[in-house]
C-alpha cells in the first residue's frame, strides 16, 4: 500500500502529513506515507486544493486539514476496516 | 421608508460596526481608572474595541462563507468554466473566483489544473486576480467600515479588473510562457457532495484555522490603526498620502504590492487613514495591492509561469489598481 499526502507549502499541509503518518501507524497499516511538495506532481492527481491524501493512486481527500482522528476515520472508511 | 432606513443604519452601525462595543469597552476602561479622553486611554479603547470587533466579525463571516464556499470547490468551477467562451468565460471566472475558497499555496496546482483542462490562459488569470482580491468576507467587512455603497463599488471594480486583466492577458498570446509540467493530462476528480454535518464541520475548521493564522495580522493592523488614530497628526499623513500628494495612489500601491497581509488586518489601518483624510482611492488601492499581489504569491506563480508573463501579469494588475485609485479619488464623492 502506498499513501501520499500532497502539499508541503504551509503548516496545514505539514501537520496533515504528520497526522496521517500517526493515523497509519495507529491503524497498524503496512504502508509508506510520503509527503509530496512538487506542484506538477500534485496537479497530476487532479488535485487543486492542498492538503490532499492519495491512497494507492486514488485521491480520498482534498482541501481538508486532517487531525489524527480524522485521518484514521478516513483511512478506515476507504480501506473498509 | 424611514423605518427601513433606520433598520439599515442600525445594522450598519450596531451589528457590523458594533458601536455599542466601543461604548462598552470605554465604560469598562473608565471604571478601571483609565481616562479614555487621553491619547493613551483613547488608543487603549480603540485597540481593545477594534480587535474584538474584527475577530468576532472574522469568525462569523468565515463560518458563513465557508459554508457557502463548500458548494463551490475548484473542481466544480473547472467543469463549469469549460462550457463557456470569451468574455462570458472571463466574467464567470472572476465571479467564481470570489466564492471559491482560495489558499495561496493552492494557486499552483489550481493554475495547472485549469490549464490542463483546456481553460484559456485569460480565464485562469481572471480567476487568480479576483480570488484573493474580492471575497464575500471582505465585502461585508468593508461595509462595516466604509458603508455599503463603497463596499459594492470596491467589489464591482475588483471584478472589472479581474475580467479586464484576464482578458488582456489572454489576448496577448503568451501561452508559451507557461511552464510545461509533465502531468497525466486533465484529471477530473469527482468531489463527493458533502453532507450538511460535514459542511458545518468544515466551516468550523476554516474558522479555527483562519483565525489562528490571521490574528497576528489583525493585532498589528489594529496597532497601526491605533497609532494613526491617536498619535500621528492628520497634517503629516495628508502630506504623504492625502490630496496634497498627487502620487499618493502610486505610492500606496507600490508599497502594498510586495506586502503580505490578510485583508482583515488592513481594514483597521484603512479605517484610521480614512478618518485622517486620506483619499478613498488611495486607501482602496492600498488594500487591493496588499491582497491581490504579494511577494509570496508572486514567487509561487513564478514557478508556473515564466518571468516575462509573470512581469506582465504583475504590471497589468498594478496598473489597474493605480487607475482605480485615481478614479475613486476623483469621483468618490459621488458615493458619499
Amino acid at each position: 500500500m502506498n499513501i501520499k499526502v500532497l502539499g508541503a507549502c504551509c503548516k496545514r499541509s505539514m501537520e496533515t502529513y504528520e497526522n496521517t503518518k500517526l493515523a497509519a501507524k495507529a491503524l497498524g497499516l503496512d504502508t509508506t506515507v510520503e509527503n509530496i511538495g512538487d506542484p506538477g506532481e500534485i496537479a497530476g492527481y487532479g488535485v487543486m486544493r492542498t492538503p490532499a491524501v492519495v491512497v494507492d493512486g486514488k485521491v480520498i481527500s482534498q482541501g481538508r486539514f486532517l487531525r489524527q482522528k480524522d485521518a484514521e476515520a478516513l483511512l478506515k472508511k476507504h480501506l473498509g476496516l | 421608508m424611514e423605518s427601513l432606513r433606520a433598520a439599515w443604519d442600525f445594522f450598519q452601525n450596531q451589528v457590523l460596526g458594533m458601536h455599542w462595543l466601543n461604548t462598552l469597552v470605554g465604560r469598562i476602561l473608565t471604571s478601571l481608572g483609565v481616562d479614555t479622553g487621553t491619547r493613551l486611554g483613547g488608543s487603549a479603547q480603540f485597540f481593545v474595541y477594534d480587535t474584538i470587533k474584527i475577530l468576532v466579525l472574522l469568525s462569523v463571516l468565515i463560518y458563513g462563507i465557508s459554508y457557502i464556499q463548500s458548494f463551490f470547490p475548484p473542481e466544480r468551477t473547472k467543469k463549469i468554466l469549460g462550457r463557456f467562451h470569451g468574455l462570458t468565460a472571463n466574467t464567470l471566472s472572476a465571479l467564481l473566483g470570489t466564492v471559491t475558497p482560495f489558499c495561496s499555496c493552492s494557486s499552483i496546482p489550481l493554475f495547472i489544473g485549469f490549464t490542463n483542462a483546456g481553460l484559456p490562459l485569460g480565464v485562469t488569470f481572471s480567476f487568480l486576480i479576483s480570488s484573493p482580491l474580492v471575497d464575500l468576507g471582505s465585502l461585508i467587512l468593508l461595509m462595516s467600515v466604509f458603508g455599503a455603497k463603497i463596499a459594492v463599488a470596491y467589489v464591482s471594480v475588483g471584478l472589472v479588473l479581474a475580467v479586464a486583466g484576464g482578458t488582456i492577458l489572454g489576448r496577448l498570446g503568451l501561452e508559451e510562457y507557461v511552464q510545461k509540467f509533465k502531468t497525466a493530462g486533465s484529471v477530473d476528480i469527482e468531489s463527493p457532495d458533502l453532507a450538511r454535518e460535514e459542511r458545518l464541520q468544515y466551516s468550523l475548521e476554516q474558522v479555527r484555522e483562519t483565525v489562528g493564522r490571521v490574528y497576528p495580522y489583525v493585532l498589528v493592523g489594529v496597532g497601526i490603526g491605533a497609532l494613526i488614530h491617536n498619535w500621528i497628526p492628520a497634517g503629516w499623513i495628508q502630506t504623504v498620502l492625502g490630496a496634497r500628494n498627487p502620487f499618493s495612489v502610486v505610492l500606496a500601491t507600490v508599497i502594498g504590492v510586495p506586502m503580505y497581509a490578510d485583508i482583515f488586518g488592513t481594514i483597521p489601518v484603512a479605517e484610521a487613514l480614512y478618518a485622517k483624510g486620506v483619499g478613498l482611492g488611495t486607501i482602496l488601492s492600498f488594500m487591493m495591492a496588499v491582497t491581490a499581489l504579494s511577494l509570496p504569491s508572486i514567487v509561487m506563480l513564478g514557478k508556473v509561469v515564466k518571468p516575462k508573463l509573470l512581469g506582465i501579469f504583475v504590471g497589468i494588475v498594478t496598473f489597474g489598481i493605480i487607475v482605480i485609485g485615481y478614479l475613486f479619488n476623483a469621483f468618490g464623492f459621488v458615493l458619499a
